[in-house]
């Protein structure tokens, strides 16, 4: 490897990415709640070093409007969003996937308000979460920069031509700068490769997009992408393994941290992990056998595989960034139904944590060890729901 | 690793000055973490931010409860009613504060091994034209100061940050740097 380190945040790095994507066309909406994403990359396109045509629109539904259209006509085509951003996208972002659209999006997680907050959670993509978009959910901003150039390629790919979001934790990773290894343009280039999809709207073969269709066809389509999303977890993993071949850089789907002899697990997603870890880190130096499992796919979910990995284990608390009010958070949910069917099943508990940017820090995480250890031992809290850090 | 915590008011730069800090450092050989606190979004409101430099991958993604370093662009954050400006510093920790006063004029210089630096940040600020006289912008001045007390960073180095991440007056902004570094108590 060649290229050197540099210093970026969580959403220049996005932008680098954009860059060395080089993609066709790129529809933003530019004001707030819009992100540095695309601040920076509007720089490159005014200084000429990409050949992106951008589209500027009026707002972020016309955004991924001009996204769907240009990735229909074979562009390819990619948007930037956040929160209410992506809220008010909301009738297209389900139009881009049941029309097979390869689309890539950068989406920077931040509180769906009321009150009024621009903090960081979950809530904007996990309310996306049946939208039949693939999820990807970033630590910091070196995977946020590796994930864009996976995520093209499985978007991509002919067994799954699926529209794929990759999400950033908003202001801890997309404003926090870090240490970013980037690829050399022509890596990235060779990896990405020529688009193989051709779009929809093209002479030889004339389509119509996104018709009518009703009670005769619409619910054969809805099986076509219930059976598309079922192909994308053996592509991710065949595309995980070639960029770790290429690029020595191994992701996994479900990321676990120090678990060999772990008999507990906290399991979360994004940029909390990170902490996690280091926490993980100290209470080992006091004997604690804990570990830590990072889902990095949230759509589809890989039930499967989390079962495989959690049921190892006597105790495990999940860590979800969003509340589901009146049911399961998200992840935890996910995980109880992956859970359903097993014959080995651990203690699970639910932390809901950092909601509109609540910092969740190390003494927070230190009281989820605890937590898990009376879980361990005693099974009293099985099955129950917790808000953590709040008075 | 090396914890900073910036305490500024909102259009005084304190989210740079972290960044240019980081850069710095990273500019160094250094692993660096900067990120910013940002409460309501007006001029005039305590700000927040934070800069992490480690020789080691940097993993937590918190504020900053503990620090090593204080910055305090902003002198009359001291003592500011509802904000403990130096709570959680640690013992020995160093304190860089802009202002006309001298170290031994707070209170807390010299408790718990604690040293208090002054910089008069904002004349020097003026001096190069950075904001108006009613909103210097001190930023770029204050980490010049850090640099020379905490010896974190070179001088080169915030220099470099400082004309890569400033758009506009790059050298009047690393000048300012240059000066305080040269003079603060």
């Amino acid at each position: 490897m060649t290229t050197k380190y540099e210093a970026l945040t969580g959403a220049e790095a996005a932008a680098l990415a954009m860059k060395q994507i080089n993609p066709d066309v790129v529809a933003v909406y530019p004001i707030t709640p819009q992100t540095p994403i695309v601040m920076k990359f509007s720089e490159y396109v005014a200084n000429g070093e990409v050949d992106t045509e951008m589209v500027r629109v009026e707002s972020e539904h016309s955004a991924m409007s001009a996204t769907v259209g240009a990735a229909g006509a074979g562009a390819r085509a990619m948007t930037a969003t956040a929160a209410n951003g992506l809220a008010l996208m909301w009738e297209i972002v389900y139009i881009a996937a049941s029309t097979r659209l390869p689309i890539v999006m950068g989406l920077v997680n931040r509180a769906l308000s009321g009150p009024i907050n621009i903090h960081c959670d979950h809530s904007d993509s996990m309310g996306a979460r049946d939208s039949g978009w693939i999820q990807i959910y970033s630590e910091n901003a070196q995977e946020v920069y590796d994930n864009y150039f996976m995520a093209l390629r499985i978007a991509e790919h002919k067994d799954v031509l699926l529209p794929v979001m990759v999400c950033q934790d908003g202001f801890i990773t997309s404003h926090s700068v870090e240490n970013v290894l980037p690829l050399e343009d022509a890596q990235v280039k060779k990896f990405i490769g020529k688009k193989n999809f051709k779009g929809l709207l093209t002479s030889e073969k004339p389509y119509t997009i996104g018709p009518l269709d009703l009670q005769d066809y619409y619910m054969e389509h809805k099986m076509q992408q219930h059976d598309a999303m079922k192909h994308v977890i053996p592509v991710i993993e065949k595309i995980q393994k070639e960029y770790a071949e290429t690029f020595d850089r191994k992701y996994e789907i479900i990321e676990e941290y120090r678990t060999d002899d772990a008999d507990m697990v906290i399991v979360g997603m994004s940029s909390v992990m990170g902490t996690v870890k280091d926490v993980i880190d100290m209470m080992r130096e006091e004997g604690i056998k804990v570990g830590a499992v990072k889902p990095r796919l949230f759509r589809p979910f890989p039930a499967e595989k989390i079962k495989n990995v959690l049921s190892k284990f006597k105790a495990i608390i999940i860590l979800d960034r969003s509340d589901s009010f009146g049911s399961f958070p998200p992840l935890y949910g996910e995980i109880l139904a992956s859970f359903f069917a097993a014959e080995k099943k651990p203690y699970i508990k639910s932390f809901i944590h950092g909601l509109g940017g609540r910092d969740t820090n190390v003494e927070m995480i230190k009281e989820v060890i605890s937590e898990l250890q009376k879980l361990r031992d005693t099974g009293e809290s099985n099955f129950t729901i917790d808000y953590l850090g709040v008075r | 690793m090396i914890e900073i915590r910036l305490h500024g008011r909102g259009g005084q730069g304190a989210v740079k000055a972290a960044e240019i800090l980081a850069k710095a450092a990273f500019y160094d050989g250094k692993i660096v973490q900067s990120f910013p606190f940002f409460g309501v979004e007006r001029r005039g409101a305590p700000v927040q931010a934070f800069t992490r430099i480690s020789d080691d991958p940097i993993r937590v993604h918190s504020y900053i409860y503990e620090p090593d370093v204080l910055i305090v662009l902003d002198p009359t954050l001291v003592g500011a009613e509802g904000i403990d400006i130096i709570e959680g510093i640690k013992d020995n920790g160093k304190i860089v504060i802009n202002s006309t006063k001298d170290p031994s004029d707070f209170e807390f210089h010299n408790k718990n091994g604690v040293q208090v630096y002054t910089v008069d940040a904002t004349a020097i600020a003026l001096k190069f034209h950075l904001g108006s006289a009613s909103a210097p912008i001190v930023n770029t001045a204050i980490v010049g100061a850090i640099a020379k007390v905490t010896g974190l960073v070179s001088i080169d180095a915030v220099k470099k940050a400082i004309i890569d991440t400033i758009p506009r007056y790059k050298e009047e902004n690393a000048a300012a740097a240059e000066d305080t570094f040269n003079n603060v108590k």
